[in-house]
Protein backbone atom coordinates (compact mmCIF):
# COMPACT_ATOMS: atom_id res chain seq x y z
CA UNK A 1 0.00 0.00 0.00
CA UNK A 2 1.53 3.25 -1.04
CA UNK A 3 0.72 6.17 1.13
CA UNK A 4 -1.03 9.14 -0.45
CA UNK A 5 1.26 12.11 -0.82
CA UNK A 6 0.30 14.62 1.78
CA UNK A 7 1.93 17.66 0.35
CA UNK A 8 0.53 21.08 0.98
CA UNK A 9 1.89 23.94 -1.02
CA UNK A 10 3.83 26.42 1.01
CA UNK A 11 5.30 29.46 -0.74
CA UNK A 12 8.19 29.59 1.72
CA UNK A 13 9.52 26.18 0.65
CA UNK A 14 11.75 27.66 -2.03
CA UNK A 15 12.98 30.40 0.27
CA UNK A 16 14.01 27.78 2.78
CA UNK A 17 15.51 25.24 0.42
CA UNK A 18 17.39 27.58 -1.91
CA UNK A 19 17.55 30.99 -0.28
CA UNK A 20 18.82 33.92 -2.33
CA UNK A 21 22.48 34.70 -1.90
CA UNK A 22 22.07 38.32 -2.83
CA UNK A 23 20.26 40.27 -0.16
CA UNK A 24 17.06 41.60 -1.74
CA UNK A 25 16.70 44.19 0.99
CA UNK A 26 19.69 46.33 0.08
CA UNK A 27 19.18 46.73 -3.64
CA UNK A 28 20.17 50.10 -5.03
CA UNK A 29 17.92 52.08 -7.34
CA UNK A 30 17.53 50.30 -10.66
CA UNK A 31 19.00 47.01 -9.44
CA UNK A 32 17.03 43.84 -9.80
CA UNK A 33 17.51 40.17 -8.95
CA UNK A 34 16.71 37.88 -11.87
CA UNK A 35 16.62 34.12 -11.92
CA UNK A 36 17.94 32.43 -15.02
CA UNK A 37 16.97 28.81 -14.89
CA UNK A 38 16.65 26.12 -13.66
CA UNK A 39 14.42 25.65 -16.71
CA UNK A 40 16.21 27.78 -19.23
CA UNK A 41 17.61 26.49 -22.53
CA UNK A 42 20.82 28.48 -22.35
CA UNK A 43 21.86 27.14 -18.96
CA UNK A 44 22.44 23.70 -20.53
CA UNK A 45 20.49 21.71 -18.03
CA UNK A 46 19.04 22.47 -14.67
CA UNK A 47 21.36 25.20 -13.56
CA UNK A 48 19.89 28.20 -11.82
CA UNK A 49 21.75 31.47 -12.00
CA UNK A 50 20.83 34.19 -9.60
CA UNK A 51 21.77 37.45 -11.28
CA UNK A 52 21.96 40.91 -9.82
CA UNK A 53 21.31 43.26 -12.70
CA UNK A 54 21.43 46.95 -13.24
CA UNK A 55 19.50 47.41 -16.47
CA UNK A 56 21.30 45.25 -19.01
CA UNK A 57 24.45 44.91 -16.93
CA UNK A 58 25.16 41.87 -14.76
CA UNK A 59 26.56 43.09 -11.44
CA UNK A 60 26.89 39.72 -9.79
CA UNK A 61 25.98 36.16 -10.56
CA UNK A 62 25.66 33.24 -8.24
CA UNK A 63 25.00 29.70 -9.48
CA UNK A 64 22.67 27.35 -7.62
CA UNK A 65 23.20 23.67 -8.32
CA UNK A 66 21.96 20.32 -7.16
CA UNK A 67 18.76 19.96 -9.15
CA UNK A 68 20.17 16.85 -10.82
CA UNK A 69 21.86 15.38 -7.76
CA UNK A 70 21.55 11.60 -8.00
CA UNK A 71 23.88 10.62 -5.13
CA UNK A 72 26.59 9.04 -7.27
CA UNK A 73 29.09 8.91 -4.44
CA UNK A 74 26.62 7.33 -2.05
CA UNK A 75 25.65 4.73 -4.65
CA UNK A 76 29.30 3.95 -5.34
CA UNK A 77 29.83 3.12 -1.67
CA UNK A 78 27.21 0.39 -1.96
CA UNK A 79 28.14 -1.26 -5.25
CA UNK A 80 30.97 -3.47 -6.50
CA UNK A 81 33.44 -1.80 -8.83
CA UNK A 82 32.07 -3.21 -12.07
CA UNK A 83 28.53 -2.17 -11.21
CA UNK A 84 29.57 1.43 -10.68
CA UNK A 85 30.37 1.88 -14.39
CA UNK A 86 26.75 2.54 -15.47
CA UNK A 87 26.62 5.30 -12.87
CA UNK A 88 29.84 6.71 -14.25
CA UNK A 89 28.14 6.86 -17.66
CA UNK A 90 25.39 9.00 -16.26
CA UNK A 91 27.69 11.67 -14.91
CA UNK A 92 28.96 13.18 -18.12
CA UNK A 93 26.28 11.73 -20.35
CA UNK A 94 27.70 13.57 -23.36
CA UNK A 95 30.99 11.68 -23.14
CA UNK A 96 30.27 8.43 -21.35
CA UNK A 97 33.06 6.49 -23.06
CA UNK A 98 35.69 8.90 -21.81
CA UNK A 99 34.43 8.65 -18.26
CA UNK A 100 34.34 4.86 -18.45
CA UNK A 101 37.86 4.86 -19.78
CA UNK A 102 39.10 6.94 -16.86
CA UNK A 103 37.25 4.83 -14.31
CA UNK A 104 38.37 1.49 -15.74
CA UNK A 105 41.93 2.77 -15.90
CA UNK A 106 41.84 3.74 -12.24
CA UNK A 107 40.54 0.40 -11.05
CA UNK A 108 42.99 -1.47 -13.27
CA UNK A 109 45.90 0.48 -11.82
CA UNK A 110 44.69 -0.30 -8.32
CA UNK A 111 44.57 -3.99 -9.20
CA UNK A 112 47.94 -3.76 -10.91
CA UNK A 113 46.71 -5.27 -14.17
CA UNK A 114 47.09 -2.18 -16.35
CA UNK A 115 50.06 -3.69 -18.22
CA UNK A 116 48.24 -6.93 -18.98
CA UNK A 117 45.58 -5.27 -21.10
CA UNK A 118 46.09 -6.26 -24.77
CA UNK A 119 47.02 -3.44 -27.11
CA UNK A 120 43.99 -4.08 -29.27
CA UNK A 121 41.71 -3.34 -26.34
CA UNK A 122 43.54 -0.11 -25.60
CA UNK A 123 43.27 0.98 -29.22
CA UNK A 124 39.55 0.21 -29.28
CA UNK A 125 39.12 2.17 -26.07
CA UNK A 126 40.92 5.17 -27.49
CA UNK A 127 38.96 4.87 -30.73
CA UNK A 128 35.55 4.91 -29.06
CA UNK A 129 36.63 7.55 -26.57
CA UNK A 130 37.75 9.86 -29.36
CA UNK A 131 34.53 9.25 -31.26
CA UNK A 132 32.71 10.23 -28.12
CA UNK A 133 34.95 13.27 -27.67
CA UNK A 134 33.95 14.36 -31.16
CA UNK A 135 30.28 13.99 -30.37
CA UNK A 136 30.67 15.85 -27.08
CA UNK A 137 32.48 18.72 -28.80
CA UNK A 138 29.81 18.74 -31.49
CA UNK A 139 27.12 19.27 -28.89
CA UNK A 140 29.22 21.94 -27.20
CA UNK A 141 29.82 23.85 -30.42
CA UNK A 142 26.32 23.36 -31.79
CA UNK A 143 24.45 24.42 -28.68
CA UNK A 144 26.84 27.28 -28.24
CA UNK A 145 25.90 28.53 -31.68
CA UNK A 146 22.26 28.07 -30.74
CA UNK A 147 22.74 30.10 -27.56
CA UNK A 148 24.02 33.12 -29.43
CA UNK A 149 21.65 32.90 -32.36
CA UNK A 150 23.22 30.66 -35.01
CA UNK A 151 20.81 27.87 -35.80
CA UNK A 152 22.40 26.21 -38.84
CA UNK A 153 25.55 24.77 -37.21
CA UNK A 154 23.41 23.12 -34.56
CA UNK A 155 21.54 21.15 -37.20
CA UNK A 156 24.79 20.27 -38.96
CA UNK A 157 26.54 18.95 -35.87
CA UNK A 158 23.46 17.04 -34.78
CA UNK A 159 23.38 15.39 -38.19
CA UNK A 160 27.03 14.37 -37.85
CA UNK A 161 26.64 13.37 -34.23
CA UNK A 162 23.89 11.00 -35.27
CA UNK A 163 26.46 9.03 -37.29
CA UNK A 164 28.66 8.73 -34.20
CA UNK A 165 25.71 7.71 -32.06
CA UNK A 166 24.85 4.98 -34.55
CA UNK A 167 28.44 3.77 -34.69
CA UNK A 168 28.59 3.56 -30.92
CA UNK A 169 25.17 1.93 -30.80
CA UNK A 170 26.52 -0.70 -33.16
CA UNK A 171 29.46 -1.25 -30.83
CA UNK A 172 27.69 -1.34 -27.50
CA UNK A 173 23.94 -1.47 -28.02
CA UNK A 174 23.29 1.93 -26.51
CA UNK A 175 23.33 5.38 -28.00
CA UNK A 176 24.55 7.45 -25.09
CA UNK A 177 25.15 5.42 -21.94
CA UNK A 178 27.26 2.52 -23.07
CA UNK A 179 28.72 0.40 -20.24
CA UNK A 180 31.10 -0.80 -22.94
CA UNK A 181 34.53 -0.38 -21.35
CA UNK A 182 34.87 -2.84 -18.52
CA UNK A 183 37.49 -3.12 -15.83
CA UNK A 184 40.15 -5.24 -17.52
CA UNK A 185 38.67 -5.28 -20.98
CA UNK A 186 35.64 -4.58 -23.08
CA UNK A 187 32.09 -5.81 -23.17
CA UNK A 188 32.66 -7.15 -26.67
CA UNK A 189 35.04 -6.86 -29.58
CA UNK A 190 34.23 -4.37 -32.32
CA UNK A 191 31.51 -5.65 -34.66
CA UNK A 192 32.76 -7.02 -37.97
CA UNK A 193 33.13 -4.23 -40.48
CA UNK A 194 33.27 -1.48 -37.89
CA UNK A 195 36.74 -0.29 -38.84
CA UNK A 196 35.76 0.09 -42.48
CA UNK A 197 32.57 1.94 -41.57
CA UNK A 198 34.62 4.18 -39.32
CA UNK A 199 36.96 4.91 -42.21
CA UNK A 200 34.00 5.92 -44.36
CA UNK A 201 32.75 8.13 -41.56
CA UNK A 202 36.10 9.88 -41.21
CA UNK A 203 36.21 10.48 -44.97
CA UNK A 204 32.72 11.94 -44.75
CA UNK A 205 33.48 14.04 -41.69
CA UNK A 206 36.65 15.77 -42.80
CA UNK A 207 35.04 18.19 -45.27
CA UNK A 208 32.15 18.69 -42.86
CA UNK A 209 34.58 19.84 -40.17
CA UNK A 210 36.00 22.43 -42.54
CA UNK A 211 32.45 23.58 -43.25
CA UNK A 212 31.83 23.76 -39.53
CA UNK A 213 34.95 25.81 -39.04
CA UNK A 214 33.84 28.21 -41.76
CA UNK A 215 30.31 28.61 -40.50
CA UNK A 216 31.19 28.95 -36.84
CA UNK A 217 34.63 30.11 -35.87
CA UNK A 218 35.51 32.01 -39.05
CA UNK A 219 32.08 33.59 -39.21
CA UNK A 220 32.24 37.38 -38.84
CA UNK A 221 29.05 37.55 -36.78
CA UNK A 222 30.29 34.82 -34.48
CA UNK A 223 33.65 36.50 -34.04
CA UNK A 224 32.09 39.83 -33.16
CA UNK A 225 29.78 38.11 -30.74
CA UNK A 226 32.47 36.16 -28.89
CA UNK A 227 35.84 37.88 -29.27
CA UNK A 228 36.92 39.83 -26.19
CA UNK A 229 33.95 38.46 -24.26
CA UNK A 230 34.45 36.53 -21.05
CA UNK A 231 38.21 36.79 -20.98
CA UNK A 232 39.72 34.25 -18.61
CA UNK A 233 43.36 35.11 -17.86
CA UNK A 234 45.71 32.19 -17.45
CA UNK A 235 46.70 32.87 -13.83
CA UNK A 236 43.06 33.03 -12.80
CA UNK A 237 42.34 29.85 -14.73
CA UNK A 238 45.10 27.93 -12.97
CA UNK A 239 44.15 29.28 -9.57
CA UNK A 240 40.59 28.13 -10.14
CA UNK A 241 41.82 24.70 -11.25
CA UNK A 242 40.34 25.05 -14.73
CA UNK A 243 41.27 22.24 -17.09
CA UNK A 244 40.51 21.01 -20.57
CA UNK A 245 39.64 23.22 -23.54
CA UNK A 246 39.02 26.16 -21.20
CA UNK A 247 42.56 26.08 -19.87
CA UNK A 248 43.98 25.57 -23.35
CA UNK A 249 41.81 28.43 -24.58
CA UNK A 250 43.59 30.61 -22.06
CA UNK A 251 46.86 29.76 -23.76
CA UNK A 252 48.43 26.89 -21.83
CA UNK A 253 49.44 23.82 -23.76
CA UNK A 254 48.29 21.35 -21.15
CA UNK A 255 46.58 18.14 -22.14
CA UNK A 256 46.63 15.11 -19.86
CA UNK A 257 46.75 12.84 -22.89
CA UNK A 258 50.21 14.27 -23.49
CA UNK A 259 51.24 15.08 -19.92
CA UNK A 260 50.29 11.78 -18.30
CA UNK A 261 50.65 9.78 -21.53
CA UNK A 262 48.15 7.18 -20.43
CA UNK A 263 46.73 4.31 -22.50
CA UNK A 264 48.17 4.29 -26.04
CA UNK A 265 48.19 8.06 -26.48
CA UNK A 266 52.02 8.25 -26.47
CA UNK A 267 52.04 6.05 -29.59
CA UNK A 268 49.67 8.35 -31.41
CA UNK A 269 50.65 11.55 -33.15
CA UNK A 270 48.42 14.53 -32.48
CA UNK A 271 48.70 18.20 -31.62
CA UNK A 272 47.32 20.16 -28.72
CA UNK A 273 45.62 23.30 -30.03
CA UNK A 274 45.67 26.36 -27.79
CA UNK A 275 44.06 29.75 -27.82
CA UNK A 276 46.28 32.59 -28.97
CA UNK A 277 43.91 35.50 -28.91
CA UNK A 278 43.82 35.58 -32.71
CA UNK A 279 40.50 37.45 -32.80
CA UNK A 280 40.73 39.40 -29.56
CA UNK A 281 42.21 38.60 -26.19
CA UNK A 282 43.69 35.25 -25.20
CA UNK A 283 41.17 33.31 -23.20
CA UNK A 284 38.00 34.83 -24.60
CA UNK A 285 34.93 32.89 -25.68
CA UNK A 286 36.16 32.70 -29.26
CA UNK A 287 39.42 31.06 -28.19
CA UNK A 288 37.62 28.39 -26.23
CA UNK A 289 35.37 27.53 -29.15
CA UNK A 290 38.33 27.64 -31.50
CA UNK A 291 40.16 25.12 -29.34
CA UNK A 292 37.16 22.80 -29.42
CA UNK A 293 36.83 22.93 -33.19
CA UNK A 294 40.54 22.36 -33.62
CA UNK A 295 40.40 19.44 -31.21
CA UNK A 296 37.80 17.85 -33.48
CA UNK A 297 40.43 17.77 -36.22
CA UNK A 298 42.91 16.22 -33.79
CA UNK A 299 40.38 13.61 -32.72
CA UNK A 300 39.87 12.67 -36.35
CA UNK A 301 43.64 12.22 -36.66
CA UNK A 302 43.66 9.95 -33.61
CA UNK A 303 40.72 7.93 -34.93
CA UNK A 304 42.49 7.40 -38.25
CA UNK A 305 45.64 6.15 -36.52
CA UNK A 306 43.63 3.85 -34.28
CA UNK A 307 41.84 2.33 -37.27
CA UNK A 308 45.16 1.85 -39.00
CA UNK A 309 46.46 -0.05 -35.97
CA UNK A 310 43.26 -2.04 -35.58
CA UNK A 311 43.39 -3.13 -39.20
CA UNK A 312 47.14 -3.68 -39.21
CA UNK A 313 49.28 -4.71 -36.29
CA UNK A 314 46.47 -5.37 -33.81
CA UNK A 315 43.90 -6.74 -36.16
CA UNK A 316 41.00 -8.93 -35.25
CA UNK A 317 41.64 -12.64 -34.77
CA UNK A 318 39.32 -15.49 -34.02
CA UNK A 319 40.99 -16.26 -30.71
CA UNK A 320 40.88 -12.70 -29.44
CA UNK A 321 38.82 -12.46 -26.28
CA UNK A 322 38.22 -8.90 -25.05
CA UNK A 323 37.18 -10.25 -21.65
CA UNK A 324 40.28 -12.41 -21.16
CA UNK A 325 41.83 -10.11 -18.55
CA UNK A 326 38.57 -9.10 -16.89
CA UNK A 327 39.08 -10.11 -13.26
CA UNK A 328 36.54 -12.48 -11.74
CA UNK A 329 36.81 -10.67 -8.45
CA UNK A 330 37.71 -7.02 -8.26
CA UNK A 331 39.26 -6.60 -4.85
CA UNK A 332 42.12 -4.08 -4.74
CA UNK A 333 44.49 -3.93 -1.79
CA UNK A 334 43.89 -1.33 0.88
CA UNK A 335 44.99 1.98 -0.58
CA UNK A 336 44.09 5.51 -1.50
CA UNK A 337 44.26 6.17 -5.18
CA UNK A 338 43.70 9.20 -7.34
CA UNK A 339 43.45 8.76 -11.10
CA UNK A 340 42.88 11.43 -13.70
CA UNK A 341 42.25 11.52 -17.40
CA UNK A 342 41.44 14.03 -20.08
CA UNK A 343 37.73 14.24 -20.73
CA UNK A 344 36.23 16.52 -23.37
CA UNK A 345 35.44 18.97 -20.55
CA UNK A 346 38.73 18.71 -18.71
CA UNK A 347 40.42 16.67 -16.04
CA UNK A 348 38.16 13.93 -14.74
CA UNK A 349 39.53 12.55 -11.50
CA UNK A 350 38.46 9.64 -9.36
CA UNK A 351 39.60 9.31 -5.79
CA UNK A 352 39.23 5.80 -4.39
CA UNK A 353 39.73 4.54 -0.90
CA UNK A 354 39.72 0.78 -0.61
CA UNK A 355 39.85 -1.31 2.51
CA UNK A 356 41.18 -4.50 0.96
CA UNK A 357 38.53 -6.81 2.35
CA UNK A 358 35.51 -6.01 0.22
CA UNK A 359 34.63 -5.59 -3.47
CA UNK A 360 33.04 -2.25 -2.76
CA UNK A 361 34.91 1.05 -2.66
CA UNK A 362 34.99 2.64 0.79
CA UNK A 363 34.92 6.05 -0.83
CA UNK A 364 34.74 7.12 -4.46
CA UNK A 365 35.01 10.83 -4.94
CA UNK A 366 34.70 12.37 -8.37
CA UNK A 367 36.57 15.45 -9.39
CA UNK A 368 34.24 16.56 -12.15
CA UNK A 369 35.72 18.96 -14.71
CA UNK A 370 32.46 20.86 -15.27
CA UNK A 371 32.05 21.36 -11.54
CA UNK A 372 35.42 23.07 -11.28
CA UNK A 373 35.08 24.92 -14.56
CA UNK A 374 31.73 26.41 -13.63
CA UNK A 375 33.13 27.86 -10.41
CA UNK A 376 34.98 30.52 -12.35
CA UNK A 377 31.74 31.93 -13.81
CA UNK A 378 31.28 34.46 -11.04
CA UNK A 379 34.80 35.80 -11.51
CA UNK A 380 34.63 36.33 -15.26
CA UNK A 381 31.11 37.67 -15.59
CA UNK A 382 31.20 40.84 -13.55
CA UNK A 383 29.84 43.88 -15.41
CA UNK A 384 28.93 42.10 -18.62
CA UNK A 385 25.67 42.30 -20.54
CA UNK A 386 23.02 39.68 -19.80
CA UNK A 387 23.30 38.42 -23.39
CA UNK A 388 27.06 38.06 -22.92
CA UNK A 389 26.50 36.02 -19.79
CA UNK A 390 24.73 33.49 -21.99
CA UNK A 391 27.70 33.55 -24.36
CA UNK A 392 30.17 33.07 -21.51
CA UNK A 393 28.25 30.21 -19.92
CA UNK A 394 27.85 28.49 -23.27
CA UNK A 395 31.58 28.67 -23.95
CA UNK A 396 32.27 26.80 -20.69
CA UNK A 397 30.55 23.68 -22.03
CA UNK A 398 29.12 22.36 -18.79
CA UNK A 399 27.10 19.22 -18.26
CA UNK A 400 24.86 19.30 -15.24
CA UNK A 401 24.90 15.54 -14.81
CA UNK A 402 28.54 15.84 -13.91
CA UNK A 403 28.27 18.92 -11.72
CA UNK A 404 25.49 17.54 -9.55
CA UNK A 405 26.50 13.88 -9.88
CA UNK B 1 65.75 17.37 -11.05
CA UNK B 2 62.56 15.89 -9.92
CA UNK B 3 61.66 16.06 -6.28
CA UNK B 4 60.42 12.98 -4.49
CA UNK B 5 57.92 12.73 -1.68
CA UNK B 6 60.77 12.62 0.82
CA UNK B 7 62.35 15.82 -0.54
CA UNK B 8 59.09 17.72 -0.30
CA UNK B 9 58.49 16.42 3.21
CA UNK B 10 61.94 17.53 4.30
CA UNK B 11 61.41 20.93 2.73
CA UNK B 12 58.18 21.35 4.69
CA UNK B 13 59.90 20.25 7.89
CA UNK B 14 62.81 22.61 7.26
CA UNK B 15 60.40 25.49 6.86
CA UNK B 16 57.92 24.76 9.67
CA UNK B 17 59.85 22.50 12.03
CA UNK B 18 59.59 18.80 12.68
CA UNK B 19 56.33 18.99 14.57
CA UNK B 20 54.22 20.04 11.57
CA UNK B 21 54.17 16.49 10.25
CA UNK B 22 51.65 14.47 12.21
CA UNK B 23 52.39 11.31 10.29
CA UNK B 24 52.81 9.87 6.86
CA UNK B 25 51.64 6.91 4.90
CA UNK B 26 54.18 5.83 2.33
CA UNK B 27 52.89 2.27 2.04
CA UNK B 28 50.35 3.46 -0.48
CA UNK B 29 51.11 3.87 -4.15
CA UNK B 30 50.55 7.57 -3.73
CA UNK B 31 52.22 8.49 -0.41
CA UNK B 32 50.40 10.90 1.85
CA UNK B 33 51.73 13.42 4.31
CA UNK B 34 49.56 14.07 7.33
CA UNK B 35 50.04 17.57 8.64
CA UNK B 36 48.85 19.40 11.73
CA UNK B 37 45.33 20.66 11.07
CA UNK B 38 46.00 24.19 12.25
CA UNK B 39 48.94 24.61 9.86
CA UNK B 40 47.48 23.18 6.68
CA UNK B 41 46.90 26.56 5.08
CA UNK B 42 50.47 27.72 5.73
CA UNK B 43 51.85 24.49 4.35
CA UNK B 44 49.70 24.89 1.24
CA UNK B 45 50.84 28.47 0.74
CA UNK B 46 54.44 27.35 1.09
CA UNK B 47 54.00 24.52 -1.40
CA UNK B 48 52.28 26.80 -3.90
CA UNK B 49 54.83 29.60 -3.77
CA UNK B 50 58.08 27.71 -3.24
CA UNK B 51 60.24 28.04 -6.34
CA UNK B 52 61.26 24.37 -6.24
CA UNK B 53 57.75 22.95 -6.39
CA UNK B 54 55.13 25.49 -7.55
CA UNK B 55 52.13 23.37 -6.69
CA UNK B 56 49.87 25.70 -8.61
CA UNK B 57 46.97 23.34 -9.18
CA UNK B 58 44.73 21.82 -6.57
CA UNK B 59 43.30 18.79 -8.31
CA UNK B 60 40.87 17.58 -5.74
CA UNK B 61 39.75 17.99 -2.16
CA UNK B 62 38.12 14.85 -0.80
CA UNK B 63 36.72 14.26 2.62
CA UNK B 64 36.61 10.70 3.90
CA UNK B 65 34.66 9.53 6.93
CA UNK B 66 36.22 6.61 8.77
CA UNK B 67 33.05 5.78 10.65
CA UNK B 68 32.00 6.08 14.28
CA UNK B 69 34.36 3.34 15.50
CA UNK B 70 37.57 5.03 14.41
CA UNK B 71 35.89 8.36 15.03
CA UNK B 72 38.09 10.25 12.56
CA UNK B 73 37.40 12.20 9.44
CA UNK B 74 40.04 13.01 6.86
CA UNK B 75 40.39 15.77 4.34
CA UNK B 76 42.74 14.92 1.51
CA UNK B 77 44.28 17.46 -0.84
CA UNK B 78 45.68 16.32 -4.16
CA UNK B 79 48.20 18.85 -5.40
CA UNK B 80 49.76 19.01 -8.81
CA UNK B 81 52.54 21.19 -10.13
CA UNK B 82 52.02 22.07 -13.78
CA UNK B 83 55.55 23.40 -14.47
CA UNK B 84 57.43 20.50 -12.82
CA UNK B 85 54.91 17.66 -13.20
CA UNK B 86 54.95 16.82 -9.49
CA UNK B 87 52.23 15.19 -7.44
CA UNK B 88 51.74 15.54 -3.73
CA UNK B 89 49.05 14.39 -1.35
CA UNK B 90 48.39 16.27 1.86
CA UNK B 91 46.05 14.99 4.50
CA UNK B 92 44.58 16.27 7.73
CA UNK B 93 42.82 14.12 10.28
CA UNK B 94 40.22 15.44 12.67
CA UNK B 95 37.69 14.00 15.06
CA UNK B 96 34.42 13.55 13.28
CA UNK B 97 32.05 14.90 15.92
CA UNK B 98 28.46 13.72 16.16
CA UNK B 99 27.33 15.38 12.95
CA UNK B 100 24.80 17.59 14.68
CA UNK B 101 26.18 20.20 17.05
CA UNK B 102 29.81 19.13 17.05
CA UNK B 103 31.33 19.47 13.63
CA UNK B 104 34.99 19.05 12.78
CA UNK B 105 36.85 22.21 11.87
CA UNK B 106 39.59 22.54 9.28
CA UNK B 107 41.20 25.76 8.02
CA UNK B 108 40.05 26.69 4.55
CA UNK B 109 42.56 26.93 1.71
CA UNK B 110 40.36 29.12 -0.50
CA UNK B 111 42.88 31.94 -0.32
CA UNK B 112 45.55 29.63 -1.71
CA UNK B 113 43.60 28.01 -4.52
CA UNK B 114 40.13 29.17 -5.51
CA UNK B 115 39.42 25.59 -6.60
CA UNK B 116 38.96 24.79 -2.93
CA UNK B 117 35.90 27.07 -2.76
CA UNK B 118 33.36 24.68 -4.22
CA UNK B 119 35.20 21.54 -3.18
CA UNK B 120 35.08 22.65 0.44
CA UNK B 121 31.45 23.57 0.12
CA UNK B 122 30.83 20.07 -1.17
CA UNK B 123 32.75 18.52 1.72
CA UNK B 124 30.70 20.63 4.11
CA UNK B 125 27.53 19.57 2.35
CA UNK B 126 28.28 15.87 2.44
CA UNK B 127 30.35 15.48 5.61
CA UNK B 128 29.72 18.53 7.73
CA UNK B 129 33.32 19.67 7.83
CA UNK B 130 33.44 23.30 8.85
CA UNK B 131 36.11 25.13 6.92
CA UNK B 132 37.07 28.10 9.04
CA UNK B 133 37.85 31.16 6.96
CA UNK B 134 35.76 30.05 4.01
CA UNK B 135 34.03 33.13 2.59
CA UNK B 136 30.73 31.49 1.67
CA UNK B 137 30.24 28.15 3.38
CA UNK B 138 26.79 26.96 2.34
CA UNK B 139 25.43 23.68 1.09
CA UNK B 140 26.11 23.30 -2.60
CA UNK B 141 24.28 20.25 -3.93
CA UNK B 142 21.62 19.62 -1.32
CA UNK B 143 18.89 22.07 -0.32
CA UNK B 144 19.85 24.49 2.42
CA UNK B 145 17.35 23.06 4.89
CA UNK B 146 18.37 19.42 4.46
CA UNK B 147 19.13 17.67 7.73
CA UNK B 148 22.31 15.74 8.32
CA UNK B 149 25.36 15.01 6.19
CA UNK B 150 24.60 12.13 3.80
CA UNK B 151 28.04 10.68 3.15
CA UNK B 152 28.79 10.12 6.81
CA UNK B 153 28.83 6.43 7.53
CA UNK B 154 26.19 6.64 10.24
CA UNK B 155 23.81 8.89 8.28
CA UNK B 156 20.11 8.20 8.58
CA UNK B 157 17.93 10.24 6.28
CA UNK B 158 15.17 12.41 7.63
CA UNK B 159 11.67 11.03 7.44
CA UNK B 160 9.93 13.93 5.73
CA UNK B 161 11.20 16.81 3.68
CA UNK B 162 8.64 19.59 3.21
CA UNK B 163 5.89 17.09 3.81
CA UNK B 164 7.24 14.61 1.25
CA UNK B 165 8.30 11.18 2.46
CA UNK B 166 12.03 10.75 1.84
CA UNK B 167 12.53 7.00 2.13
CA UNK B 168 10.71 4.90 -0.43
Amino acid sequence: MSQPINHTFDPTHLERSEPLVIDAGILKRGEMIINMGPQHPSTHGVLRLEILTDGEIVKDVSPHMGYLHRCYEKHAEKLPYNQVIPFVDRMDYMAAMNSEHAYAMGVERMLGIEHDIPKRIEYIRVLVAELNRLSSHFVAIGTYGLDIGAFTPFLWVMRDREHINRLLEWVSGARMLYNYIWVGGLFYDLPVGFEERCKDFVAYLKPKLIELQKVIIDNKIFIERTANIGVLPLDLAINYGITGPMLRGSGLKFDLRKVDAYSVYPEIDFDVPIGTGAMGTTGDCWDRTHVRVMECFESVKIIEQCIEQLLGEHKRTREFDPQAVVPKKIRPKAMDFYVRAENPKGELGFFFRTTGNTDIPFRCKVRAPSFVNLSVLQAVSKNVMIADLVAILGSFDIVMGEIDR
Amino acid sequence: MSYTFQDIKEAIQARFGEYVVAGENTALGQPQLIVKTSLVKDVCLFLRDDKRFFFDQLSCVSAVDNGPVKNTLEVIYHLYSIPFHLFFVLKVEVERGDGKEQLPEVPSVVDVWRTADWHEREAYDMYGVKFSGHPDLRRILLPADWEGYPLRKDYIEQEFYHGIKVAY
